[in-house]
């Protein structure tokens, strides 16, 4: 599997994205945002948490515009794979990757803490290693994780089995406590808690480790 | 010349900084506050002959998020 993460001003949990990607196989290339082009044969495009130019505008506005996003949405429309966590599933909607967008968090107060998830799809490369309905604890940290969607969009979303991971209680006031969303060919995932953060035993949980791995299982055999 | 953006929450779209902001003008005090919705405003300088379509542009590429805001131009 060859991975690539981007790099952007700000992002900080791109190292961490890197070694849960690499524990699980990958050879991963780290790529500048002023990059305009991705490492070629790649299979997968790691959009990593962090404060990209500081949240300016909006979380992931100015990312969004970036030379690399011109790439990253090219290698998408090939029906290649991407994961953006965080501050990445917020470029990722504001690039228009993933449907949606993500506001201010409605107790307004940023969250950091562990969170239970629900596994609303199993049948995806990012999700196969878990149990549709297991409830798996991966850490959040944001501001802005708030989901939202019209409600149309939303009957969308379930209709075609978009939604990955839903929230056991609900911490930012997201649409139908929508945690994580899934392109619709299932190579495209979004979400905002942190599996790369519960990929070690060090980091008090390893519920992240079966996404590298079904990540792995998939494309090793892609 | 200038324009001046003005980029808000959609209505329909839960604004938890007003409501917050609502709270805080009842504890001090002001009554019959029914609602208040935050959201901000961008200057632009801008060239000369710049046209309202171009700032249009701006907005739609970058400057508000038309899945969640709406926004407004003045121009002059």
């Amino acid at each position: 599997m060859r991975a690539a993460v981007i790099v952007f001003p700000g992002s900080n949990c791109d190292r961490d994205l890197a070694v849960a990607l690499e524990r699980a196989g990958a050879d991963v290339t780290m790529v500048w945002h002023k990059d305009t082009e991705l490492p070629e044969g790649l299979d997968i495009v790691g959009v990593p948490g962090g404060f990209s130019f500081g949240d300016y505008l909006r979380c992931g506005a100015i990312a969004a515009n970036s030379p690399i996003c011109k790439s990253l949405i090219a290698h998408t429309e090939r029906g290649g794979y991407a994961l953006g966590v965080c501050n990445g599933f917020q470029i990722l909607t504001e690039t228009g990757i993933l449907p949606g967008a993500l506001r201010r968090n409605a107790g307004l107060k940023y969250i950091c803490k562990t969170v239970g998830l629900r596994v609303e799809n199993a049948e995806t490369p990012f999700t196969a290693g878990y149990e549709v309905g297991q409830e798996i604890d991966i850490p959040i940290a944001h501001h802005d994780g708030n989901y939202f969607v019209t409600d149309e969009k939303l009957a969308q979303l379930k209709d075609e089995g978009r939604i990955a991971f839903t929230y056991t209680d609900n911490p930012n006031g997201s649409v139908a406590d929508i945690a994580g969303v899934i392109s619709k060919n299932r190579r495209v995932l979004g979400m905002m808690p942190h599996p790369e953060r519960a990929a070690d035993d060090g980091h008090g949980g390893t519920d992240g480790v079966a996404m590298f791995r079904s990540l792995m299982d998939q494309l090793a055999t892609a | 010349m200038k324009a001046r953006v003005y980029v808000m929450l959609k209505n329909g779209v839960l604004d938890p900084q007003g409501e917050a902001v609502r709270h805080a003008l009842g504890s001090l005090g002001f009554d019959g506050v029914e609602g208040v919705r935050q959201g901000k405003v961008i200057e632009l300088d801008l060239a000369e002959g710049t046209t309202e379509a171009t700032v249009t542009e701006m907005c739609e590429k970058l400057l508000a998020n038309t899945v969640i805001e709406s926004y407004k131009i003045e121009l002059g």
